[in-house]
């Protein structure tokens, strides 16, 4: 069955200094199929999509539309010309409440003024479609970033559209949410719709994608049938080199930490009102434990209480023996615990400053404002972090902001290994990383661990964190249901523990 | 365009195009095109002749009046980078600093001709009197959250008040030469004092926004509060710091400037001159929404913006009309 052609790009090019972001590229995309558009980090996907949404002006090529040669210099004519889209980085207002985002320049209207109840009706309508449930008039910022990944969708969407992009949409949602945007994409895709899917999980790729485009650094490798194109041939194409995918890196560790000594952390009934109940926790040295629970289980919560980013209103904390206090998140570094935050572009990345200066900032936090460190030493660690996690960058003085977002992910997670904690704690740190890295990213959790740093594992992937932890927490609904170790840490285990069993909560 | 193709990783850009991208470039084109502008009117702007030792010309005038507004942008820079708003108090903030050290100087005699206190306990009470009232901006804005513009709204108005109780309603001369120095041309010294007192201020500000994290903190808090206070940085901290430098920068010009006048002129002393301040720190090429800053370029700014009031004056308009350019 071969589609109409909805959108083609020939030919585009697309420079930045210091780097050709994309080079002589073509893309087709036909009503009614969904296209998966794979490579690295930084290999140009989201440069093609801004080229495509008037978000850049392309140096070269052109676009055609439904077989007409359009240009494209706005987002805003993008909608027009029925191109709807999510961006790798959510773009929508913090503090609006989620009626007002999904509505925003479009607003419905009555007599000149905004009409409110239909506006909050109708996004009520819409999130009930998509089975989200919270308030629209809740304040964006107060969802966590998963919810705030699916307002983003449900506003594009909801949008009459003929192309649908959809950037990393599932880089932070779990098993469930992503079921159900794969059935919302496969109802669209029946409509005609033309999806633009990107996305690092291979799996998911497979699993509602028809065609797969592959760029590798700014360059098209090709456009393949996904039925086609076995997952290795697809991950050596993206490479451009072979890779054993999935190998099992499952530890040889037994999950049997040093427990002859004081646990590196020990929390007893911390907690923090509204947002996790009192919970007690032990985590020894070298030890690598997992937290999982469903969306807003309060697993960030959890760890944003011991990191003192919330700060706990009850409960005792001890560090490697010595109760301390934690005000801040200062207090915290100070006693070696390290925090890698799951939103990146809002707590994470500190945008205008350069590479080096994102690397070094932790560490120079923590060393304090009288003792700067040197020209040469940041110079020294920027350069080292750039090359062990492959970085990719113009060079160490290019603005953050300008990096790919995987990329900037690379960033976050060097300062916070420059500050050589004892405690790492590590929410959604592969969130948008590509597979290659991936596993780099993984090994070296188990290295550090194997070299006595203690971490703290948080991700939507089950797999990953059967993979590297070696105790499970499981969280629902704020409150800490179960620890598994051992043999109990099975795929089936942890699902049960997360439903709450047989007698799941009213 | 095609130039961007022109320049391949690892190449360096075209020498102009470097220029043209440095953030100084256009602060710098500012200033050029004001002070050419000047020569076509005024063909001996440039012109500097030595008389008892002291350098005297257009030029120079620019740069020793400019003192006062180069030393208020150093701190507007600051408050604004940390905090993405202005302290629109400096003005008021500089007559607080000049009455309180008239006052001490003058032991609250109306006119003097000697010092009845010694001068560093007045400038250590000027200068103390304005760090206090930076700190009252500091407190408002980074403890209790209030706009920068609209906190340190309270000291515009209420600053030149304070200055006129200080000096219970009269304009307070102290005619001491020891004093007057201060802010006048010396012989043997090519510039006159108050060049010194904007050098200094720079110099010093810049060592030790070099010499500590400072300016680091600074640019990380105002681009991104969240992500820093995770981090470790305490923006709280860091913002009440730009606004307590910022205000014992604007005593120092309230000191220079009533050294001028040998008086404390509450109602006339830096008059307006926040609004020049804040000017300074845009032209500098620096977003007033905060972030990243550039010293030099605020610097420049000021510099540009005195050059083009010195230009208003020479062309001969009145200082009644100037308000309007
Ligand atoms: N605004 C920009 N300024 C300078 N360089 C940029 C800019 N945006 C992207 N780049 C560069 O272009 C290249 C491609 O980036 P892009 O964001 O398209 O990658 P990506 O394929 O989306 O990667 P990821 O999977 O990490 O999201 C990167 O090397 C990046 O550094
Ligand atoms: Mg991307």
């Amino acid at each position: 069955m071969e589609n109409k052609i909805v959108l083609s790009m020939q030919g585009v090019c697309k420079a930045f200094p210091g780097v050709r972001a994309l080079q002589d590229v073509s893309f087709t995309l036909r009503h009614g199929e969904i296209h998966a558009l794979m490579g690295e980090n930084g290999a140009g996907k989201s440069t093609l999509i801004k080229v495509l949404t008037g978000v850049y002006e392309m140096d070269e090529g052109e676009i055609l539309l439904d077989g007409h040669p359009v240009s494209i210099h706005s987002p805003q004519q993008a909608q027009t010309l029925g191109i709807s889209t999510v961006y790798q980085e959510i773009t929508l207002c913090p503090n609006l409440t989620v009626a007002e985002n999904l509505f925003i320049g479009r607003e419905p209207r009555r007599a000149g003024f905004i009409d409110w109840q239909t506006m909050n009706r109708k996004s009520d309508e819409l999130l009930e479609k998509l089975d989200i449930h919270i308030q629209p008039t809740q304040q964006l910022d107060t969802c966590s970033i998963a919810l705030q990944q699916m307002i983003a969708i449900a506003r594009a969407v909801d949008m009459q559209c003929q192309v649908l992009i959809l950037d990393e949409p599932t880089s932070s949602l779990d098993d469930d949410e992503v079921a159900k945007l794969f059935d919302l994409m496969r109802r669209l895709k029946e409509q005609g719709v033309g999806i633009i899917f990107v996305t690092h999980f291979l799996e998911q790729v497979y699993e509602v994608s028809d065609r797969i485009t592959v760029l590798r650094g700014g360059e098209l490798v090709g456009e393949y049938n996904t039925s086609e194109l076995p997952r290795l041939q697809l991950v050596a194409k993206m490479m451009g080199k072979d890779f054993d995918d999935l190998a099992e890196i499952k530890s040889t560790r037994t999950g049997n930490p040093d427990t002859g000594r004081p646990p590196v952390v020990e929390a007893k009934g911390v907690g923090h009102r509204g947002t996790v109940k009192p919970y007690d926790l032990e985590v020894h040295k070298g030890e690598v434990i997992g937290l999982t629970g469903l969306l807003g289980s309060g697993r960030s919560e959890l760890v944003r209480t011991l990191y003192g980013a919330d700060k706990a209103d009850t409960g005792t904390l001890k560090i490697g023996g010595k109760q301390i206090k934690v005000n801040t998140p200062l207090d915290a570094m100070k006693h070696g615990l390290a925090y890698l935050p799951e939103d990146r572009k809002n707590d994470g990345i500190i945008a205008d400053l350069s590479v080096r200066e994102n690397i070094i900032l932790a560490l120079q936090a923590k060393r304090g404002m009288f003792k700067p460190m040197s020209r040469r030493e940041m110079e020294e660690f920027a350069d080292k972090y750039i090359d062990m996690l492959q970085i990719k960058t113009a060079s160490r003085e290019t603005p953050i902001k300008s990096l790919s977002g995987g990329n900037q992910q690379k960033v976050i997670i060097a300062r916070w290994l420059l500050t050589n904690p004892d405690f790492l704690i590590l929410d959604e740190p592969t969130r948008g990383i590509d597979i290659g890295t991936k596993t780099e990213i993984q090994k070296l959790v188990l290295r550090l661990a194997d070299q006595g740093m203690s971490v703290a594992f948080i991700s939507s992937e089950i797999e990953e964190m059967l993979r590297t932890c070696s105790r499970m927490v499981v969280m629902r609904d704020g409150r800490k249901v179960g620890e598994l170790s051992g043999d109990d840490l099975t795929q089936e285990r942890i699902m049960k523990t997360i439903a709450g069993g047989e007698k799941a909560h009213a | 365009m095609p130039e961007a193709k022109l320049t391949p990783p690892g190449q360096k850009k075209p020498l102009w195009r470097r220029i043209a991208g440095h953030h100084l470039f256009l602060p710098l084109l500012c200033l050029v095109i004001v002070l050419l502008s000047n020569l076509i009117k005024t063909p001996d702007f440039f012109a500097i002749t030595i008389q008892n030792g002291m350098l005297r010309g257009y030029v120079i005038d620019v740069v020793n009046r400019a003192s006062e507004l180069v030393i208020l942008a150093v701190g507007m820079t600051l408050v604004t980078a940390a905090s993405g708003g202005q302290d629109i108090s400096v003005g008021a903030v500089m007559a607080v600093s000049a009455a309180v050290c008239c006052q001490v100087l003058s032991g609250g005699e109306v006119s003097v001709t000697t010092f009845s206190n010694p001068l560093i306990l007045a400038v250590l009470a000027a200068l103390l009197a304005s760090a206090l009232c930076g700190a009252f901006n500091g407190f408002l804005v980074a403890k209790m959250h209030i706009q920068p513009m609209v906190a340190t709204l309270i000291l515009y108005t209420a600053g030149r008040g304070i200055a006129q109780l200080v000096t219970n309603g009269q304009i307070t001369y102290v005619r001491v030469d020891a004093y007057k120095m201060w802010g006048s041309a010396l012989p043997g010294l090519l510039f006159p004092v108050p060049v010194f007192f904007a050098i200094a201020v720079v110099l010093i500000v810049s060592l030790v926004i070099k010499k500590t994290a400072l300016g680091l903190y600074i640019e990380s808090v105002g681009i991104n509060g969240n992500a820093s206070r995770l981090v470790g940085l305490n923006g709280t901290k860091i913002k009440w710091i730009t606004y307590i430098i910022c205000g014992i920068l604007a005593g120092i010009a309230g000191f220079v400037s009533s050294a001028r006048i040998y008086s404390a002129d509450a109602n006339n002393i830096g008059l307006n001159l926040e609004m020049d301040a804040i000017l300074a720190v845009a032209l500098g090429g620096n977003i007033l929404g905060g972030g990243k800053f550039s010293l030099a370029g605020s610097v420049i700014g000021a510099y540009t913006i005195q050059a083009l009031t010195t230009t208003l004056y020479a062309m001969n308009v009145s200082s009644d009309q100037l308000p309007v350019y």
